[in-house]
């Protein structure tokens, strides 16, 4: 067990104890290899089912919605800034949270390990410093952590928690050392018929499950704009044009909000890369407006305020 | 702007969606936008992408 596994348990344990919190938001071992899942510990007991992972993809922000009491919430970069997100949405008290800030050190892409053993079942991923150990049935071999890191992992820019209550161990580097630039928006460059072309393969393998909705934070609404009936926005099939507007408009929604904390792909069951829309509306609210997403509580979102010289008012 | 930047993105051509900001006191100009809109869109030719075909009965 490593020490901010240690310390993220007594931290839990404290708050639990002293009746600070009804509840700890962190994440426990998942049932299946390479995927943890999102935990609620409610006694000090429960606590001790607490883990941190390179396998903790999931946005725990996405649980303080709608939720009552006073929760604690084990928040990375990422995590921290869709808190803030969420209290400026006003989907969130900050006097009803607790958040307990962590430094990410890049969470694991799990289809990226798989790949590297096809026909192989792997049973057991452990992390050993700068490498990990996997694990499966007369098999063990030791990987590079940094190849096989989720793709915004690489280029994030927010790895400590940019608000919290208390800090879990020690604050890290900040960045993953990649440049968004580089990466983002990987469709700039071609025309329009080659854009299609991309676009369609990416997508069109979507079974529509939602996962990628599910999961994030960002996605709150009462009726989703897919599932209203009554006027029926968009249809419920596999029709490329439908499962197309899905993305499109999920992607739209996330504009001036999505932190890339990249639970969207790693949730797909189908492997689609949806950060290639979303890391294009990140790119352009970056250069638009200058505005990075939930760095701050002040700043308000762009799309959500009008000034007289935004740079897309009409001529 | 940030829609239209994301359609023509994903491959809607450009010139195919056109977003106007028209006061309802600006009746020439809601008139010019419209006569751009409609030409340009001409010369685009019938939408290819993102259309999705509902027989007549079912419609």
């Amino acid at each position: 067990m490593n020490e901010t596994t240690q310390q993220i348990r007594a931290a839990a344990k404290r708050l639990l104890e002293e009746g600070r919190v009804d509840c700890v938001i962190g994440y426990a071992k998942g049932t299946v290899p390479m995927q943890e899942q999102p935990y609620f510990a409610y006694t000090p007991e429960e606590a001790e089912n607490l883990v941190w992972t390179g396998f903790c993809t999931n946005n725990l922000a996405n649980f303080l919605i709608r939720r009552s009491g006073r929760n604690a919430i084990l928040a990375q970069g990422c995590v921290s800034r869709n808190i803030v997100g969420l209290i400026k949405e006003n989907q969130v008290k900050r006097e009803d949270v607790y958040i307990l800030g962590v430094h990410s050190p890049g969470m694991l892409d799990a289809g990226k390990i798989k790949a590297e053993f096809p026909d192989k079942v792997i049973t057991e991923v452990e992390e050993d410093g700068e490498e990990i150990v996997v694990r499966g049935r007369g098999f063990e071999e030791r990987l590079d952590r940094k190849k096989v890191k989720r793709n915004n992992c690489y280029t994030c820019t927010h790895r400590n928690a940019v608000l919290y209550d208390e800090f879990i161990g020690q604050e890290g580097p900040q960045t993953g050392g990649g440049d968004i630039d580089n990466v983002a928006a990987p469709w700039e460059s071609l025309d329009p018929d080659q854009r299609w072309a991309e676009f369609e393969s990416t997508f069109k393998d979507c079974i529509r499950c939602y996962a990628c909705r599910n999961v994030c934070p960002l996605c709150y609404c009462d009726v989703c704009f897919v599932d209203e009936n009554n006027p029926q926005w968009c249809g419920k099939g596999l029709e490329e044009p439908d499962v197309f507007t899905f993305h499109i408009l999920r992607a739209f929604h996330c504009a001036g909000r999505c932190t890339d904390c990249g639970a969207c792909e790693s949730a797909c069951p189908v492997g689609i890369k949806m950060r290639t829309l979303t890391s294009k509306l990140e790119k352009d609210i970056r250069e638009l407006y200058g505005y990075q997403p939930g760095l701050d509580l002040e700043t308000p979102t762009p799309l959500t305020v009008y000034r007289p010289n935004d740079p897309d008012v009409a001529e | 702007m940030i829609l239209k930047n994301l359609l023509e993105y994903i491959g809607i051509e450009p010139g195919r969606v056109h977003f106007s900001w028209i006061s309802s006191a600006e009746a020439t100009k809601f008139q010019e936008t419209a006569k751009e809109v409609v030409s340009q869109v001409r010369e685009l030719g019938p939408a290819k992408r993102l259309v999705k075909d509902i027989p007549m009965e079912a419609a």
